[in-house]
């Protein structure tokens, strides 16, 4: 035990501690270069990115106008030329693979996470899935070219869309799933109490409630698809015609897709194609960037989620208002 | 389908016919099991219509458990086990042919904590109106429930507003409105003010006092004070610790007044002069 002063004076005879700063002693030097090397390589990891971004700005900028949507691809020795036809391919098959995605997602996730959360199926499904989110792009396309090509005869949007969906399931599941065990159960309690059957608890309280959860994964998943080629290239292949070329829309013909243009023209010997490589490039980075900021505004904010529906309500209403 | 029994143009749910002689709950728990554990036994409670039964006792004395036996929401923990009969208007409700999704329907349950949907007010009350399939007037029904709940003056400009922007004392009483908007006979009130200030307490008081005209209730209560202000009738739970694990049961069981002025058992006197809690 030490003794206790009895006197102010005793107190002021206890020498003071060495408090101040000084960058030279070995710790305080370690801490700050360990300091900034973690921020130069936080600005590091910030590099790919932009660098990208400003690549393709730099040299897919040139020929973005109204001629990329509107036009076909050129041939060989052509000026000009666009790619809307890869644009709306895309979009088609971006658009059967959510089709086919979304509900298989949102029916497991809902088994997964309100149904039956610790039975061995759930389980066995909740590992397929995350072994899914890993798979080989390829692997996807393969196994639509296995089971939808050479059963139908040809290469077709539906092939391309299946293995995108084949892609998309899983993140769509497991994102979902976590939004709905995030609504509260109290809240599920009320609307068991209120006389709901367990479907109806998922319908009307549980889905609406993980809304702006199951969007982002939606969003997420479709941004994912919206980039993929591998999966394409010998599913849906290439066309250099419009899905609609003949007057109405068959979609089991060969279809283009930006991810696979690029990756044909960003090959080619010719100045035209690369550039438009680029440009197709560009919109592609666009779209999925926008696609992911969407998602992440709606997952962070419900609000916004709650804003954006009311509009798009309002909107409507204006437009019956209108019409009647 | 369960609900088209119900589905019912004329009234949010078909009115019951309590002209017959029965009290509106005769609660006879005889045993009743989650899993192994027998969390409560020997509980024989009548619920008389019109009136405010009160259910108290320490934590842990299963009087919430009873309470949500009578709407049959313990049938959701997969591991309940009930041995006894609920009447409810003399039917049992633990028969084999009742739903329980539909006894759900008559008998309506405002929880512990507030827990509105995250969807606006309005929705919020017209949700049982439209699970029913209320062909009349939904916006009259609204109101009239807002009203009766007492929050209709603080909410009616508001109505879009998302039912949790609300604070705590007006999200209960939203949950109170959605409950009694399909007019259910028989209102369940597990712990309602335990989450709530002294001031937003004494509005819901008053609005039970006011519901009790036209509602059978039951509340559980963990303060005493509670029960003594707005009870008819009080039944008293204590926790059996005798044999293996906590088992709940009924001690006493009478009007309020005599409960707290001149109780029988000795265990209720030494309960409500706070001997232990």
């Amino acid at each position: 035990m030490s003794a206790i002063p009895s006197r102010a004076a005793d107190i002021l005879e206890v020498p003071l501690p060495e408090l101040e700063r000084s960058f030279f002693e070995r710790r305080s030097l370690i801490n700050g270069i360990l300091n900034i090397a973690t921020w130069l390589i936080a600005v590091v990891a910030c590099i790919p990115l932009f660098s990208v971004l400003i690549m393709l700005i730099m040299r897919g900028s040139r020929r973005i106008g109204w001629d990329i949507f509107t036009e076909l691809p050129p041939t060989a020795f052509e000026i000009g030329g666009g790619f809307g036809n890869a644009i709306m391919g895309t979009f088609v098959m971006v658009g059967i693979g959510a089709l086919l995605s979304v509900p298989i997602g949102i029916f497991a996730a809902t088994f997964l996470s309100e149904f039956s959360p610790d039975s061995k199926i759930s389980h066995l499904a909740r590992f397929c899935a995350k072994t899914l989110t890993g798979l080989p792009s390829i692997l996807a396309g393969v196994f639509a070219y296995a089971s939808v090509v050479l059963i139908t005869g040809t290469y077709s949007a539906p092939a391309g869309g299946i293995a995108l969906a084949l892609l998309m399931v899983p993140t769509v599941m497991l994102t979902a799933e976590e939004a709905m065990k995030m609504v509260p159960r109290i809240m599920k309690d009320a609307a068991f109490g209120m006389g709901c059957t367990p479907y109806q608890v998922v319908s009307k309280v549980v889905i609406p409630t993980a809304m702006p959860g199951i969007i982002t994964g939606v969003m997420l998943a479709v941004a994912r698809a919206a980039g993929e080629t591998a999966p394409l290239l010998f599913t849906a292949l290439f066309s250099d015609y419009w899905i609609n070329q003949s007057g109405k829309f068959d979609f089991m013909q060969p279809t283009a897709s930006l991810s696979v243009l690029i990756y044909n023209f960003a090959g080619m010997p010719y100045e035209n194609q690369i550039e438009l490589a680029w440009t197709a490039s560009l919109v592609l980075v666009f779209l999925v960037l926008v696609l992911n900021i969407i998602s992440r505004a709606i997952g962070q904010r419900r609000e916004y989620a709650v804003t954006m529906l009311l509009v798009v309500r309002k909107v409507i209403g204006r437009e019956k208002a209108v019409k009647e | 389908m369960f609900f088209n029994l119900l589905s019912d143009s004329s009234g949010a749910v078909p009115p019951i016919e309590t002209s017959n002689n029965h009290p509106a709950i005769q609660c006879k728990i005889d045993e009743l099991y989650y899993g192994d554990f027998l969390a409560v036994r020997d509980s024989h409670i009548t619920v008389k219509s019109k009136q405010i039964t009160g259910f108290i006792g320490p934590s842990g004395c299963g009087k919430s458990t009873v309470l949500r036996s009578i709407n049959r929401m313990n049938d959701l923990i997969r591991s309940f086990r009930f041995k006894g009969e609920l009447l409810f208007h003399g039917q049992d409700i633990y028969a084999r042919n009742i739903d329980p999704v539909a006894v759900r329907r008559y008998i309506g349950m405002v929880f512990q904590q507030p827990n509105p949907f995250s969807m606006s007010i309005y929705d919020n009350v017209a949700f049982g109106l439209r699970l029913n399939h209320y062909k009349g007037n939904i916006a009259e029904k609204v109101e009239h429930a807002l009203t009766r709940a007492g929050l209709w003056a603080e909410v009616k400009d508001k109505l879009k507003n998302n039912g949790l922007s609300l604070s705590g004392g007006q999200q209960q009483r939203l949950c109170i409105a959605r409950a009694i908007a399909t007019e259910p006979s028989v209102l369940l009130m597990d712990e309602p003010c335990s989450a709530l200030d002294p001031i937003a307490t004494r509005i819901i008081e008053e609005l039970m006092h006011e519901l009790k005209g036209k509602y059978t209730i039951a509340i559980v209560t963990h303060n005493m004070q509670q029960a003594k202000r707005v009870a008819d009738e009080t039944a008293f739970f204590s926790v059996d610790i005798s044999k293996a694990g906590r088992t709940g049961y009924l001690v006493e069981f009478g009007p309020t007044d005599q409960i707290f002025e001149d109780p029988k058992e000795e265990l209720t006197k030494k309960y409500i002069s706070g001997q232990f809690s």
